[in-house]
Order: C-alpha cells, then structure tokens, then sequence
C-alpha cells in the first residue's frame, strides 16, 4: 500500500503545484479587480456604486459550485470558448472578487470621516487623499481579514477538480481510482490542504496582532 | 453568440429544481441541528477545559475549517466505509459530514460569545446564589445566545449554499438539479439562471427573516 502511494506522490506533486498555482492566479487577480471595483463602490457615482453592490451582493448570494457550472458551461453556449482551466480561474476570481470588495469597503469606512475632511482641509486632491491619507491606513484593516480570506481561494479551488482539472483534489481521486486506497490519499490530501491553510491563517492571525495598536 | 433563450424545458422539468431547493433546506436545517448541538457541548466544555481537551477541540476546529468542504464530503461518503464497517446513503453521510462543518464553525461562534458574557452577570448568579449548571442554564447560555443569533444565521446561510456540494455524490438538491438539467436539456444558461435566482431569493429570504428574529429577540427583554 505504502509503494503504491509512493509510486504516485509525483502525480499528487504535480496536482498539489496545480492547486497552488490557481489559488495565486486567482488571489492575484481578484486583488487587482477588487480594489478597483471596491474603491468604486465606496467612491463612485451612484450608477457605479449600484452595478458593484449588485454583483456583489449576487456573486456572494450564491455557492461557488453553482458560478463554477455557470462561468464553465454556460460560457461556450453564448460563443466565448475558454480552456476549462480559465474557466476555472475566471469563475473563482469572480467570487474572490466580490469578497475583496467587501473587505475593502470596510476597511475604508473604519477610516474615521475626519480624516479625509482634514485632508481635504489641507488642500489634497482625491487621488493625494487616497494614496497618503485613507488608503495608509485601510491598509491596516485590510490585509488580515485578506490573508485569511486566501484560504477560501485554496479551498474553493478543490471545486474545480468538478471540471477535469487535475487539481490536488482530482490527482488524489484518480489515484485512488487505481489503487483503492481511499482513506490514506483522503488524508494525505487533508493535510496538504491544511498545511497551506493553517499557515494562511496563522499569518493572518500575526499580521492582526501586529497591526493592533492601531484600534481604539 | 446567436444563443435564444427558451425557459420551455426549465419549466417542464421544474419539479427537479423545486424538490432540489425543498432538499437543500431540509440538509442545511438538519446539519446546522446538529452543528449547534456539537458546537453548544464543545465550546461549554473548552471554556472549563484543561489544556489537553482545548488541544484536542482546537485541532478538530483547526483541522475542518482548513480543509475544503468536497475533501471532507468525499472523506467520509468514499472513505471511512472502507475503514470502518459502516454503510449509509449518500444524503446521510452528506448530513454527518454538514454537521461536522458546521460544528467546527459554531464551536468558534459559541466560544467567543460565551467568553463576552460580561463577569458582573456570573457574579450576580453566584451572588442570589445559583448554581454553577443553573448559572449556565439561565444566565452564560441566554446571553451568548444573543450575542452569536447574528454570527449563527450567517453560518446557517452560509451551509444552506454549501449543500450545493452535495452533488458531487449525487444527492439530487438543487444543483444537482440544475446539472441534471443541463446534461438533459442543454437548456445551460437557462437553468443557471434560474437556478441563481432561487439561490438569491432563498437566501435573501432567509437572511431577511433571520434579521427579524434577530430584532425581535434583542428588543424581548
């Protein structure tokens, strides 16, 4: 039993670099176009602040699973033809997405409305009163429920394994579909999962503390 | 592009949708059941714990909230039969598995709240004399649940679009309805929007109704 899996540890390698590599293309992406749909919802005009609100508050609405079918399947009836594993990454960058935007929203409105009115006192522009004044100090706020929220993008990405993608989750299912070693590959896999999540979250956790003086 | 919309067959095969949806709350429902009860018995026994058995409760906290959802629902509907000699349906073992999430989840929920139960309210138990399983009973335990109700009908929505990922062992709810529908009609984009909106709306509705027990318990007292 034990050759058997080792025979297989570079496939589930192979896997587990896969899994790794969507979960930074998607953290990667979703940060980019968060902020910049975030920093809309928070400063934008109403029209804006409306389509960011309601992509977000649909995308949050409902399981990743079912964005996944849709982003996969759905895709190529309307025309747009993407290989299954962009599929994968747009679909879980969508709802990365719209998490990102609701963490950066709260980490601006934390920002007490006194500090943009001195700033504005001063003499900043808006772009000066973003980049030296609200942003500096969102940044606080921002980047340890951020980090913490990293683990749902390694989580959410064993869905993808749904699509033939031979993620980590998928690695280990074909090789208990040769080997019938269920319950050892379930385990191996569990903690390869948890290794990168826990240390995830630890950091979150360090960050949090770090940052700590900073609440009232 | 040149793709019609035609919800026909959506409607005709919507009772695979409308029975999905039924049995995605009921799973949801009897998990977070169970969740509360597992969460309720660990996170009073952490907070009077030693150290071994908070190890022993983190590390199951730990180890389910690191790990993704369709690991566990595979672990335990492919795994633990081949271990243990058992043998359950695909829903009962979704169920196990649910509850188990949720648990790990509402174990972290309770324990936060019963450690904001303020000293002054124990005191005042211990002061008119009650004792320590009454004190739990009608003074720690109504309290935290007012302080966790908000943080407790999130995770029950949150669970409620998790047994989506009962479809990946074939317990027909609603998204396993939605595929069936897809892989039977190609009517795809049709039926993920609906499927969608019966999300959106469920959850909303949910959410909605949550809120005003929420209110309504708060302003009782």
């Amino acid at each position: 039993m034990l050759s058997q899996i080792a025979y297989a540890l570079p496939f589930l390698a192979e896997g587990f670099a896969l899994t790794l590599w969507v979960s930074l293309l998607v953290v990667v992406l979703s940060l980019f176009a968060g902020v910049i749909l975030g920093v809309g919802l928070v400063y934008g005009p109403a029209p804006l602040r409306w389509a960011v609100r309601i992509f977000s508050d649909t995308i949050r609405g409902i399981p990743i699973l079912v964005l996944i079918f849709f982003v996969y399947y759905g895709l190529p009836a309307v025309g747009v033809h993407l290989q299954s594993f962009w599929a994968a990454v747009l679909a879980l960058t969508l709802f990365k997405t719209a998490q990102v935007v609701e963490y950066l929203r709260g980490a601006v409105a934390s920002i007490p409305k006194g500090q943009s009115e001195a700033a504005m006192a001063i003499g900043l522009t808006f772009r000066q009163r973003l980049a030296y004044v609200i942003f500096p100090q969102a940044f606080r706020r921002f980047l340890p429920p951020w980090i913490n929220g990293v683990t749902d993008a390694v989580k959410g990405s064993a869905l993808v394994s749904l699509l033939g993608i031979t993620d980590l989750m998928q690695a280990i299912n074909q090789v208990i579909g040769r080997t019938y070693e269920a319950m050892p590959l379930y385990i191996l896999g569990a903690l390869l999962y948890f290794a990168v999540n826990y240390a995830l979250s630890y950091a979150s956790r360090r960050l949090e503390q770090r940052f700590a003086f900073i609440r009232e | 592009m040149g793709y019609t919309l035609n919800f026909n067959l959506i409607w005709r095969h919507f009772d695979k949708l409308s029975g999905g949806l039924l049995l995605s709350l009921e799973l949801a429902l009897i998990s977070i059941a169970i969740g509360i009860a597992i969460g309720l018995v660990l996170a009073v026994w952490y907070v009077s714990a030693g150290r071994i058995v908070r190890g022993v409760i983190a590390a199951y906290v730990e180890f389910i909230r690191n790990v993704p959802l369709i690991l566990l629902v595979y672990l335990v509907f492919y795994g633990l039969p081949t271990v243990i000699d058992i043998a359950y349906s695909a829903q009962t073992s979704f169920v196990a598995t649910l509850a188990l999430y949720s648990g790990a989840y509402l174990v972290e929920v309770f324990r936060s709240g019963l450690e904001a139960v303020p000293r002054g309210q124990i005191d005042a138990g211990k002061a008119i004399g009650l004792t320590p399983w009454q004190r739990l009973l009608h003074v720690r335990l109504p309290t935290m649940m007012r302080i966790t109700l908000p943080a407790l009908s999130n995770t029950f929505i949150s669970l409620f679009k998790d047994t989506s990922v009962a479809s990946v062992i074939s317990v027909p709810e609603l998204t396993y309805g939605a595929q069936w529908i897809n892989f039977n009609t190609f009517r795809i984009v049709e039926v993920y929007l609906v499927v969608t909106a019966m999300y959106l709306v469920t959850g909303y509705a949910l959410l909605f109704a949550l809120r005003l027990v929420e209110r309504w318990y708060r302003t009782a007292r």
